[in-house]
């Protein structure tokens, strides 16, 4: 393409364009003015108006999960900017790609404290992977497409990109999409093969082996998935996931152990605990994983396959290093299996797996039935049940709900589970819910919430109602923010201070009163209907599912304490928790 | 005290594009992570290539160390870091300019001290000098340890900058 000469507003639309963006979620202010005059007279890129800026970037997170692309984001100076803060820092703990245009005072007013001023870049550099002031109206068709390879190469992150408001209005030749290759960043992929040779010599010796992956195998793409799979099946050892890699293994597949950690089952946790080869893909060792660093694993070798070196040697002293891409890495890794013709050891897998099956035979995410009230993990299965067959995305909030979908709602695909990890940001779910319908506009995507946190960004079921989203958020309301509770009861000798949801609103009449549909279900025998009633419903849904107030979600590790240390539902009387372990979060 | 937990001291050399914000990416970072930073210096280093070297002092575990150079290295606008400590053998020099004011005795005794250090005066009074001192930062540390006594009143030095002996680039 010859350049071309246009305003800055244009080149941003254009380089959206030429980088394969047909949806950007944002909210206009006046330093971003120009950009919105472009979004006007232009029909190739789809804005989404959400109500408040960090809704915009958790929907964008939503999309780019559920996509694998990258989301855009655009938000004014400012408020518009702080707003957006939290988002950003989700998605750098998340590793989701996503590049941010904020607007900015125009040069000549920055610094002078002048309306609607921030230091952005100042403010954001902690929370992004990288970002840039617009100087010059020249830079910044450069700008543009060095933000997408930032964000989406490597480590996958968040990019910032602040744009005064007078080099939106200059002109500027733009050249179209050339030359991406960043000067100084250039992340490897190909995983060293002296390395990966290492690696097979303890997995080749292995005698009680395991897989703990994360979610690095899911951003790496789903060819990665599926070489683990291949992978898996080959070697037949157990495989546990992150709670961010969740759907990249099936958790139908037999090697299947549930999700490990605080929350994960029993036989996962053990089975961490007791292995003597661990092989840790796009995980990073993450305190909610690890339990006590210094009972963490202790007699194991450690093989730990990440894109991101900073990850490896971290938390956790590992054997072998590998820095790559997942998918790169499993592709040599099997290659030179199946070359080495590499036989497990038969007996001692078969051991192996004769003691995980002692474990899973506690079945640890067991809860007490009941008939009158509805258990949480309860209606999570019958929600699960009940959309088979569908193409179902799942987002949460964060809370008990979040760690009962992981542990009772079973993904077979990669992408289809989006939940706050790393930062744990309530309100993360409902606007998470409205990017992943924006891509998927026929999928079943509910957002399964708390009372609490729904409440945290509760205004976009507006956007969802406006752009005739059908999102379906599906709130198990104990009137409790219930992992607050339940850690003052573990924590706090039962003194449940202010975490009792107060004046909570009618969400029944609030659905309606947004143009959107109530249901409301407080017995377990009503659930399946109304829950069918949900799937049924074309717009959006608030799903009021009235729970057991008191229900805590087990099986747990206890802060401070180790894999092998887990309470369980049936002994939960006795559980404690160490001086050293309150300490912790 | 095990190897594992022992507190190391490491010179690091960071070539970074010297681009508006970069120095603010290093020294957030390492605020940021409770790492140390014993000392700081950067400059430009190729003015047609628009790149700083930043040479930072800091201490910490083995793994910390490792970690820091790891985080270093994934700052978008760096282009390599070397640790001068385990890497290379380094040569490591700070400069300082000292001001020692004072009459009589102790100005007799403060210019024929300056002179075993091998510092030069590069401005003076009737009242005071102002020596420049170049050496290793345990040099420098002496030199003022010595003018103390003797009339010492301000003090400003560089940090350190280091580099690799041998013909190699970093
Ligand atoms: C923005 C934010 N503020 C505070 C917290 C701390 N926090 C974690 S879980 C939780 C309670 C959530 O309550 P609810 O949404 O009702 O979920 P439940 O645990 O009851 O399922 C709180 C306050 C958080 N994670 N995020
Ligand atoms: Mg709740």
């Amino acid at each position: 393409m010859a350049a071309q000469t246009m305003t800055g507003a244009e080149i941003v639309i254009n380089a959206l364009v030429d980088q394969g963006v047909d949806t950007i979620f944002g909210y206009p202010g006046g330093a971003v003015l120009p950009i919105y005059d472009a979004l006007f007279q232009q029909n190739k890129i789809r804005h989404i108006l959400v109500r408040h800026e960090q809704g915009a970037v958790h929907a964008a997170e939503g999309y780019a999960r559920s996509t694998g692309k990258p989301g855009v984001v655009l938000v004014t100076s400012g408020p518009g900017a702080t707003n957006a803060v939290t988002g950003l820092a989700d998605a750098l703990m998340d590793s989701i790609p996503l590049i941010c245009l904020t607007g900015q005072v125009p040069t000549h007013l920055i610094g002078s404290d002048a309306f609607q001023e921030c230091d952005t870049v100042g403010i954001t550099r902690h929370c992004t992977k990288h970002n840039w002031l617009v100087k010059s109206v020249d830079d910044l068709g450069r700008i543009m497409h060095e933000a997408f390879y930032v964000a989406t190469n490597g480590r996958p992150g968040p990019v910032v990109i602040d744009i005064p408001k007078d080099i939106q209005f200059q002109s500027a030749e733009y050249a179209g999409m050339q030359n991406v290759a960043h000067k100084t960043y250039r992340p490897r992929v190909k995983g060293d093969i002296e390395a990966i040779r290492e690696a097979l010599e303890l997995i080749a010796n292995a005698k009680k082996p395991i897989f703990y992956t994360g979610g690095g195998v899911i951003n790496s793409g789903p060819v990665a998935s599926q070489l683990l799979r291949d992978f898996v099946q080959l070697t037949g050892f157990p495989i546990t996931s992150t709670l961010m890699g969740l759907g990249a293994y099936p958790a139908s597949g037999k090697n299947w152990l549930g999700m490990l950690g605080m929350h994960g089952t029993f036989e996962a946790n053990n089975a961490m605990h007791d292995c003597d080869v661990m092989i840790n893909i796009g995980a990073r060792f993450d305190d909610r994983v690890t339990g006590r660093l210094d009972a963490f694993a202790p007699n194991s070798k450690k093989i730990h396959i990440d894109i991101d070196a900073s990850s490896i040697n971290k938390n956790v002293r590992v054997d072998v290093g590998i820095i790559g891409d997942c998918a790169h890495v499993l592709e040599d890794m099997i290659r030179l299996y199946k070359a080495k013709a590499i036989r497990p050891d038969k007996a001692a897998l078969a051991d192996w797996w004769k003691q995980i099956d002692v474990w899973r035979d506690r079945k640890s995410l067991s809860y007490k039935a009941s008939d009158e009230v509805i258990k949480p993990q309860y209606a999570i299965q019958r929600l699960h049940e009940l959309s088979k067959g569908r193409d179902t995305y799942i987002t949460t909030e964060v809370g008990q709900h979040q760690m009962w979908a992981a542990q009772h709602f079973p993904f077979e695909k990669p992408n289809h589970w989006m939940t706050s990890g790393g930062l744990g940001t309530m309100g993360y779910g409902l606007p998470a819910a409205v990017g992943v319908q924006i891509a998927h506009p026929d999928a079943l995507v509910i957002d399964i919430a708390g009372e609490a946190s729904i409440q945290m960004c509760m205004q976009e079921i507006s956007t969802a109602v406006q752009f005739m989203l059908p999102v379906k958020i599906f709130i198990l309301n104990n009137e409790y923010m219930g992992m607050v509770r339940q850690w003052q009861e573990l924590l706090h000798g039962g003194r449940y201070s202010h975490s009792y949801s107060e004046s909570l609103p009618d969400f029944v009449k609030l659905a309606e009163a947004y143009g959107a549909t109530g249901i409301r279900a407080s017995t377990p025998g009503e659930l399946d209907a109304k829950i069918q009633q949900m799937f049924d419903t074309p717009g959006p849904v608030i799903f009021d599912c009235l729970v057991d107030k008191k229900e805590n979600c087990y099986p747990m590790i206890p802060s401070g304490a180790a894999h092998n240390e887990m309470i369980l539902a049936d002994d939960e009387d006795s559980a404690s928790v160490s001086e050293e372990g309150k300490m912790l979060v | 005290m095990n190897a594992e937990n022992k507190v190391e001291r490491h010179t690091m050399a960071v070539l970074v594009d010297n681009e508006a914000g970069v120095l603010a990416r290093v020294i957030g970072l390492f605020s940021g992570r409770g790492y140390n930073i014993e000392s700081l210096t950067v400059a430009e280093v190729d003015q047609a290539e628009h790149t700083s070297r930043i040479t930072v002092v800091t201490t910490g575990t083995p793994m910390v160390i490792e970690q820091i150079k790891a985080q270093l290295d994934r700052i978008v606008p760096v282009h390599k870091v070397v640790d001068l400590t385990t890497e290379t053998h380094a040569i490591e020099r700070e400069m300082a300019m000292v001001k020692v004011a004072g009459t009589g005795e102790k100005r007799v005794e403060a210019l024929r001290l300056s002179d075993a250090f091998r510092a030069r005066v590069i401005d003076t009074t009737h009242t005071s000098f102002v020596f420049e001192v170049t050496g290793t930062p345990e040099k420098i540390d002496a030199f003022i340890g010595l003018m103390r006594p003797l009339g010492l009143v301000d003090v400003s030095r560089t940090g350190v900058v280091a580099i690799a002996r041998g013909p190699e680039a970093m």
